[in-house]
């Protein structure tokens, strides 16, 4: 066979490769011939073109072996070959960062750059601004701002593209190029103008007024380039976006009207542009989608790719505005190019009817395996969307999910399906059992950890809740058994849920911890032999306390908590309470997939806000003694938008005391504000009792000030108060040019809107993922119930909304989602309350006239309950 | 995930990423990155098996791979490629592509195969030099470009190959004088 091929070659000479066995060494040998007199050009230009062969397959070139060839080819100048001269120039950029000393070519560059022949002006002035540095730059600066202006376009673009790649290196030199730039901009040429439009915004970018001049310039003059269209449109919407201007902008008239230019690239630009602006309506959308649709059924694959991606975009916010091109998507979804029918459907699954969905699923199985993973997420996305849009739809879904889970693919790709799996079991109930399966059978081969130990943590989760919780145990084993330390740990932590929830399994659990016990990682020990203990207590507090609910705290505060701790030895044990929870909950909710998906972001415990705010506050000296920090809230903004001063607080709770944090902003330029405060009077017995002001406020600098007080101590119900606020500083007016401030200054004011501190300022939301074993772990000693009317509510959903923020509780096993046509519902929320301890809330709602709600409260502490029935009533 | 969620990137006038000509087998013929997305010759090697394997037995012109947007051509026995990032106009792309065959399919004579192209290396290398500069697009017009190049038609350098070739056909001619 192989044979028969090499005969084959020899007769056509086809498949023959000169270049295939060459030898760098030989190669480098033969270089030796560019020292001969007289020059051969056709042999030395062949040696040069193995040389750059050489480099281009990644041959590695040591640095004396290429500084000597690169001295021996400098001799070719002296030959006048045309060609030889060009390879010339491409071998000093192909080497100038592997051989030494390449500038000695300077002066026959600079005289090339300069010379008569116009072919070699261009590409010597490539290849000398590639070796130039920028003490060098200064003396080539008279002949680069000649070339720049060069009425030859070809040594005018390599001006300006050489200029471009050195504002890097040395932007203040190239900075004064800008009036040539300027001037070549105005070029006949199109390439010039857009070389000349690309480094004018480069250099002026950071200067906002510059480039919107120059936007005006060239939008009113208008171009010839079509590239430089393309430039320009971006360079629009990016200003657009930063100025937040409106869609009456002329910008943006200026971005639609490309919508008719006659180049198709720029059609396409204009009208990805528009389709990317944030808050664009359906009727901005229109034209841009019109044009789209013309395009998906253009002869070009790659015009067709483009559109149908740009609208897939769309129908994800605007699955209307893409309704009116069904009939176009629906001819694509048989194109021969696989991308382009993968996005063709999956645009078609997010505007299309409940009926279409089948068919369409169809469609797509029958060339999922044939598409690059990229598309086979988009698929998946385009599955966790239809979801939640057609719940009824779930059971084809899961299907089609777990045949693509059986398929090859990367992790991103298994991701996204596990994460669409979770989320249809925790979207709808009854595909809970098909879905756990589904997923169990993918751990028994799966080799990525990160997966395998999310699942476990689904399995132990949800598994003993199931009817036939047995049934998980074996898969559950297998990773003890099979896998590495991480999937072994996660797997013992899903066992020891299972045995603290159903009894009759205990058994069998305690003697499979047992075996773990002996496990040759001593994470995976440690974990066993922890539970294997709880376990043994056979007490349903240990279990909710340990086994199900976990640890609250935020993870960054006990790392530093802990360490204070061993800082200072002491007889007390380490108190838990000390340490500021977590304002995140860290587990539940994360598995929904944006439709946008946000895949690339760490998952690392980054710190929180709050942890932020923690480390602020700490280092001011006033507030040392506090304690640690119990909440923060969001920003409460005090002012209108748009007046003298902008002010927003953050309220910090502690555990006796409120720190109030304003955030003030002088918007005025013809000022500058000092010795900043924000004088509060409470309506209740709250008493301020420290003001730490902001030193100074210049124009547009952001500044804080505090204001400590004191809650009440003697009245613990007393959770809600009333503040009126007045900012209280000194003016100084100032230059608004310079911001030099006058000597004097006067004491003004400035009265502030009233700002509540409620309920939810005291209770710190907390996830439960076992709610049930919450609920009996705090107990009923302090239990109390009762029973309100919302006569002005109308739905659940608002019920439950209003609940929810109201009392800033975290809601428990998704009880904040209300099932379609219920009219009761129960709604759980945990948290804990300034002070450490536990509240647990059951809302029981019914849908009547307005809306009937049973509270049920539970607490470690009895006046925490009647807090929270106060309040609510 | 880049496919779908892109913002607007920065604008500037980096367009190209990669220009990379691949033989039947794969093989690199041409290649010239001109950003860091592939920093070693290894990951360079990589990512063209990649294409090649997701890109050889279909024509269709577009692909989304690695995150980057690759458009493609394949002719007789040769596979070319620009690729740019997915934020990127795939039209400018394919302007470049579109320069880069046009040209050399002049300098060529129509003759777009490996064969021809490898005897003509140097063109190659002149006319993506005049094509791209440094990721930026320098010029897609190709009558440009082969104008630029400058290789005079008619003493085009006799290397080696062409010397061989001029043997065998004086063989050819003598076999067939031979058997007349």
């Amino acid at each position: 066979m192989i044979k028969k091929f090499d005969k084959k070659d020899e007769e056509s000479g086809s498949g023959s490769n000169p270049f295939q066995h060459l030898e760098k060494s030989a190669v480098l040998q033969e270089a030796r011939i560019f020292n001969e007199t007289p020059i051969n050009p056709r042999r030395c230009l062949h040696i040069l073109t193995k040389i750059i062969y050489l480099l281009n397959q990644g041959e590695h070139f040591g640095t004396t072996e290429a500084t000597e060839a690169f001295f021996a080819m400098t001799r070719l100048f002296q030959s006048n070959d045309q060609t030889l001269r060009r390879m010339c120039y491409l071998t000093i950029k192909e080497m100038a960062n592997i051989s030494e000393d390449v500038i000695i070519v300077t002066s026959s560059l600079t005289k090339d750059m300069t010379g008569k022949e116009d072919v070699y002006r261009g590409p010597a002035i490539r290849a000398l601004c590639r070796i130039t540095d920028t003490t060098m730059l200064q003396a080539i600066e008279r002949y680069m701002k000649q070339a720049i202006v060069d009425k030859v376009p070809s040594v005018s673009s390599s001006a300006l593209v050489s200029s471009l790649h050195m504002v890097k290196m040395s932007y203040d030199v190239v900075k004064r190029w800008v009036n040539e730039a300027q001037e070549a901009a105005s070029s006949d040429n199109i390439m010039v103008q857009y070389h000349a439009l690309g480094l004018l915004y480069h250099l002026r970018k950071n200067d906002r007024l510059a480039v919107t001049k120059m936007l005006n310039k060239f939008t009113k003059s208008g171009l010839k380039s079509p590239f430089a269209y393309c430039m320009l449109i971006r360079i629009a919407s990016k200003l657009l976006d930063e100025t937040e201007g409106g869609h009456d902008s002329p910008l943006f008239d200026f971005i639609e009207s490309c919508l008719r230019n006659k180049n198709e690239m720029v059609v396409y630009e204009a009208a990805s542009a528009i389709v990317h602006m944030p808050n664009c309506t359906a009727r901005e959308l229109a034209p841009a989608v019109s044009v789209l649709q013309l395009f998906c059924s253009s002869p070009k694959a790659a015009l067709r790719y483009a559109a149908v991606r740009t609208l897939n975009k769309v129908a994800m916010k605007h699955p209307s505005a893409v309704t009116a091109c069904n009939l176009d998507l629906e001819n694509l979804i048989t194109d021969s190019n696989r991308s382009i029918a993968t996005l063709a459907i999956t645009t078609l699954l997010k505007t299309g009817s409940e009926s279409s969905v089948d068919r369409l699923m169809k469609q797509i199985s029958s060339f999922v395996s044939e598409i690059s993973d990229e598309f086979k997420v988009v698929v998946v996305q385009a599955i966790s969307a239809l979801c939640q849009k057609y719940p009824r739809k779930h059971s084809v879904m899961m299907n089609f999910l777990s045949n693509m889970l059986r398929d090859d693919g990367g992790f991103e790709y298994k991701r996204a399906i596990v994460d669409c799996i979770i989320s249809i079991i925790e979207e709808n109930p009854e595909s809970k059992e098909t879905g756990l399966a589904h997923l169990c059978e993918f751990i028994e081969d799966c080799e990525h950890t990160v997966l395998a130990t999310k699942i476990l943590h689904l399995l132990g989760k949800e598994g003993p809740r199931t009817p036939q919780p047995s049934k998980y145990i074996r898969f559950i084993f297998n990773r003890v058994v099979l896998e590495s330390e991480a999937v072994r740990a996660a797997a013992v932590s899903a066992l020891a849920k299972f045995g603290a929830q159903n009894d009759d399994l205990l058994p069998s659990v305690l003697v499979l911890m047992q075996r773990c016990m002996m496990d040759s990682d001593d994470e995976v020990r440690d974990r066993a032999t922890f539970y294997m203990n709880v376990l043994q207590q056979k007490q349903k507090a240990l279990n909710a306390a340990y086994i199900f609910n976990g640890l609250s705290v935020s993870i960054p505060g006990l790392e530093k908590s802990l360490h204070q701790y061993t800082l200072e030895p002491s007889e007390k044990p380490f108190d838990m309470k000390t340490v500021p929870l977590a304002t995140t909950p860290i587990t539940e909710q994360k598995t929904e997939i944006a439709p946008v998906a946000t895949s690339k972001l760490p998952e690392k415990l980054a710190p929180s806000r709050q942890d932020i705010y923690q480390e602020q506050l700490a280092s001011i000296p006033e507030f040392q003694g506090l304690g640690p920090l119990f909440k923060s809230s969001e920003p409460v903004q005090l002012t209108e938008a748009e007046t003298e001063y902008v002010v927003r607080c953050v309220k910090h709770t502690f555990a006796r005391h409120m720190v109030f944090q304003f955030d003030c902003t002088n918007t005025l330029n013809d000022q500058l504000l000092q010795k900043v405060i924000v004088q509060m009077e409470p309506s209740e017995a709250y008493e301020v009792i420290h003001y730490i002001p902001a030193a100074s406020l210049p124009y547009s600098q952001p500044g804080s000030c505090y204001t400590l007080v004191r809650l009440p101590d003697d009245d613990p119900t007393a959770v809600s108060c009333t503040f009126s606020c007045t900012m209280k500083y000194l003016v100084r007016d100032c230059d608004p040019n310079t911001g030099e401030p006058d000597d004097d200054g006067y004491d003004d004011e400035y009265v502030l809107e009233d700002l509540e501190v409620t309920v939810a300022d005291h209770i710190q939301k907390v996830l439960k993922p076992n709610f049930g074993a919450a609920w009996e772990e705090v107990g009923d000693e302090f239990e109390k119930e009762e029973t309100f009317a919302l006569a002005s509510v109308r739905t659940l959903d608002e019920a439950v909304g209003n609940i929810i923020s109201f009392l800033g509780m975290q809601p428990c096993e998704r009880s904040d989602k209300v099932p379609e046509n219920k009219n009761s519902h129960v709604l759980f929320l945990a948290g804990v309350f300034r002070g450490g301890h536990d509240v647990l809330v059951r809302a029981r709602l019914a849908l009547a006239d307005g809306v009937t709600m049973q509270v049920t409260v539970r607490s470690s502490e009895e006046t925490v309950v009647d807090v929270i029935l106060a309040s609510v009533g | 995930l880049e496919i779908l969620s892109f913002s607007h990137p920065e604008p500037s006038l980096y367009t190209v990423k990669a220009v990379l000509i691949l033989d039947n087998d794969g093989d690199r013929l041409y290649a010239k990155y001109y950003d860091d997305t592939y920093p070693t010759v290894k990951e360079q090697k990589a990512f063209e098996k990649n294409i090649f394997n997701k890109t050889h037995r279909t024509d269709s012109e577009i692909a989304l791979l690695e995150g980057l947007t690759v458009v493609y051509k394949s002719n007789i026995d040769l596979f070319f490629y620009v690729i740019g990032s997915s934020h990127e106009n795939e039209l400018m792309l394919m302007a470049v592509l579109n320069c880069l065959f046009d040209s050399l399919s002049q300098m060529l004579r129509k003759n777009v195969e490996r064969r021809a192209l490898l005897e003509n290396m140097e063109g190659l290398f002149l006319a993506v030099d005049e094509i791209v500069d440094g990721g930026v697009i320098l010029e897609s017009d190709p009558q440009q470009v082969v104008h630029r190049v400058a290789l005079r038609g008619d003493d085009v350098p006799l290397t080696e190959q062409t010397v061989t070739q001029v043997l065998q056909s004086a063989k050819e001619q003598i076999k067939w004088s031979l058997l007349r």
